[in-house]
């Protein structure tokens, strides 16, 4: 689907009914109202540094539609669309920006790894776990994303070597948006396309509109229904609209005509305008929506500001045990009082 | 079984590996070829490419991917052929291995053993003689051991695997087949964070681990010295009870390891007495380390390392206080 929302039905999924593009519009609204209600939390002062996802939802969107309910996900750590597509509480993805580790205590069964901030070290541990899929015959594959500047670091090729090597179950998204903070595509890498790094690993490579949530749904599911067989990279062209993260003004950097042309390619627009033509929805449904939205994020929010943080779970949770000489640090700093 | 540390490590992974599916071993050169120091000898063949894994040239990739088996559920046993080249893989450990138990409150436990060779002694070229243990030990969240004779080894491998901790196993190839010792064919545990009396005495407490460990024990038995002789195994955690309990009893302290001393193991656990023991001392805290700087070239090795001369003038120096 262009951004014209035309769709090329020959490249059309079956799979996809209106049902589930209205699904994928509901959900791609309510990461981008959760984006912006954590983005207005910080200007606040109520949040930390935090890094948005405004205009990277069909990216996510689409990939997270695609997965598989036993399939794993492994995240950097902008991918808040996708833990909400994956049904994250809420409360929990708005602690991580309220600073808390509480919000990472992810339950095994619900195969997703934890929030990872420096680039593209995730990817390994994306490789470890479709190797474990494929040792224990699971049948799960693993989903994972970098940035198009995670796609200069060592660790980028070496995932998509061994995961080359070993025949992986593995998807490696490449969300593009063209920028990292301030080094524009162009400049961070000679490559013409960031998909073609791939064939250096003797894997497939492939590139998407990475605005178009059916295109990469699409795509993310045929690599997936490929995944027995081995990895592929996925380069999603998407743009970070809004900021690298709050503590970065991207004036400095790229000019407005640049951020219009890409606002043109929304990708929340386009399947709007579709579902509007189709009489699927109207400007009532998109209130309600809103209305609906922000009702569960305020609760969220409102959940994950009365949490207590306990300071002695820092100490709790280093090892399986408590050493000798960490539980007298942990004795000193209970009498001592200065956490009050 | 009269085994070398080689044959105990070997013995104590074939049984990890028979003991659990979830065991995997992987690493460079480690399947066929059995590891540059046979330390993973026939087990490829007995368990198979999938369990025993050669793995492409890359440690970050090695270190990450065992990671990433942990947190699905593996108990992933990676080999870095040497400690020098460990820091490529050296974010891993910093940024993950040692965290994410702490950042997931317990939800996502890393239960992973990084196996690698340490310390000189050996004629090999640069980077492959480091004694990295402060750096690690530094971080928090990893378990950092090493063992000094194969009984040791063997034991302290098995706990280590066992437990469901990052823990980094430091093996001194000095030692790996220094001398061979009777060790049990079964299964057995030796405790991590607990430390070793391997010599007891009153006069002076001497803390020391892997590579020093013979050496200062050779000392000791050939003069005759009164002293505690304390293995640690564990850096750390550190067995700080032991250390204290010794001092308090004896007044005087050295420690001696192979690591460069500015900014050393010793530093910490000199801090550590004094901040505890400061008045059970008859005489200062005394550190022997190798000097200050990086580790050099084979031909200078032996005017590098601490050996038996600069031990026993240490002793001296410390009773004549």
């Amino acid at each position: 689907m262009d951004e014209n929302s035309n769709i090329d039905m020959n490249l059309f999924p079956k799979d996809v009914t209106d049902a589930k593009i209205l699904d994928m519009y509901k959900t791609m609204s309510m990461a981008r109202a959760l984006d912006a209600k954590a983005l207005s939390l910080q200007r606040q002062g109520r949040a930390v540094t935090y890094a948005p996802t405004l205009g990277q939802e069909g990216t996510q969107i689409g990939a997270a539609f695609a997965m598989g309910e036993n399939d794993w996900f492994v995240p950097n750590f902008r991918q808040h669309a996708v833990f909400v597509a994956r049904g994250y509480p809420l409360d929990k993805i708005m602690l991580y920006w309220r600073g808390f580790e509480e919000s990472l205590a992810i339950p095994p069964e619900k195969k997703t790894l934890a929030v990872i901030v420096p680039v593209a070290t995730q990817l390994p541990h994306a490789v470890g776990v479709a190797y474990a899929q494929k040792y224990k015959n699971t049948g799960s594959n693993v989903v994972t994303y970098v940035g198009d500047g995670g796609t200069s670091e060592g660790q980028f090729y070496e995932s998509m070597n061994f995961a080359g090597v070993y025949k992986l179950p593995l998807v490696m998204v490449i969300e593009n948006n063209q920028w990292a903070i301030s080094m524009p595509r162009g400049k961070q890498s000679a490559a013409t396309t960031l998909a073609q790094k791939a064939i250096a690993a003797g894997i497939p490579g492939i590139q998407v509109d990475g605005n178009d949530v059916i295109g990469v749904y699409k795509v993310i599911k045929d690599a997936l229904a490929a995944a027995s067989d081995g990895p592929t990279v996925v380069e999603c062209i998407t743009y970070r609209l809004s900021m690298h993260t709050t503590a970065d003004d991207p004036t400095k950097y790229r000019n407005d005509q640049e951020v219009a042309f890409w606002k043109q390619r929304d990708p929340l627009m386009r399947i709007k305008n579709y579902l509007v033509k189709k009489s699927l929805w109207n400007d009532n449904m998109e209130n309600e929506l809103a209305d609906a939205n922000l009702k569960k994020i305020d609760e969220a929010v409102e959940k994950s500001e009365s949490f207590k943080p306990d300071p002695q779970s820092m100490f709790k949770n280093v090892y399986s045990y408590m050493p000798d000489v960490l539980e007298e640090e942990l004795d000193e700093a209970s009498k001592a009082n200065f956490w009050q | 079984m009269m085994t070398n540390m080689v044959g105990a490590l070997n013995n104590a992974l074939d049984l990890l590996l028979k003991e659990s599916e979830d065991v995997v071993l992987l690493g460079e050169d480690i399947g066929k070829d059995g590891g540059v120091f046979r330390v993973t000898d026939g087990l490829q063949a007995k368990y198979g490419e999938h369990r025993v894994m050669d793995t492409p040239l890359a440690e970050a990739g090695i270190l990450g991917t065992a990671i990433g088996m942990a947190l699905a559920g593996l108990r992933p046993i990676p080999e870095i052929q040497f400690a020098g080249f460990m820091f490529l893989g050296f974010d891993q450990l910093v940024n993950h291995a040692s965290r994410y138990r702490s950042r997931t409150r317990s939800a996502l436990p890393v239960p992973m053993v990084v196996r690698t060779p340490v310390s000189g002694g050996v004629r090999t070229l640069e980077h492959h003689s480091e004694s990295p243990e402060a750096y690690y030990s530094h971080i928090g969240g990893l378990i950092v051991v090493e063992p000094s004779n194969p009984y040791d080894a063997k034991g302290l491998l098995i706990k280590a695997s066992h437990m469901k901790d990052p823990v980094v196993f430091l093996e001194p190839t000095k030692l790996y087949r220094l001398f061979k010792q009777e060790v049990p064919d079964g299964m057995y545990e030796v405790e991590i964070g607990k430390a070793n009396m391997v010599n007891k005495g009153d006069s002076l407490t001497i803390v020391t681990w892997g590579t020093m460990v013979p050496v200062v024990r050779n000392v000791v038995t050939k003069k005759n010295v009164d002293a505690d002789v304390i293995d640690l195994r564990t850096i750390n955690p550190l067995d700080e009870k032991t250390i204290l309990e010794s001092v308090e009893k004896t007044g005087k302290v050295m420690i001696v390891h192979e690591a460069s001393l500015g900014f050393g193991p010793g530093a910490e656990i000199s801090a550590r007495i004094a901040e505890k023991a400061m008045y059970e001392l008859s005489a200062p805290i005394l550190r022997v380390a190798s000097p200050s700087f990086p580790y050099p070239f084979p031909g200078y090795e032996n005017f590098y390392v601490p050996n038996e001369k600069k031990v026993e003038q240490a002793i001296e120096k410390l009773l004549s206080m």
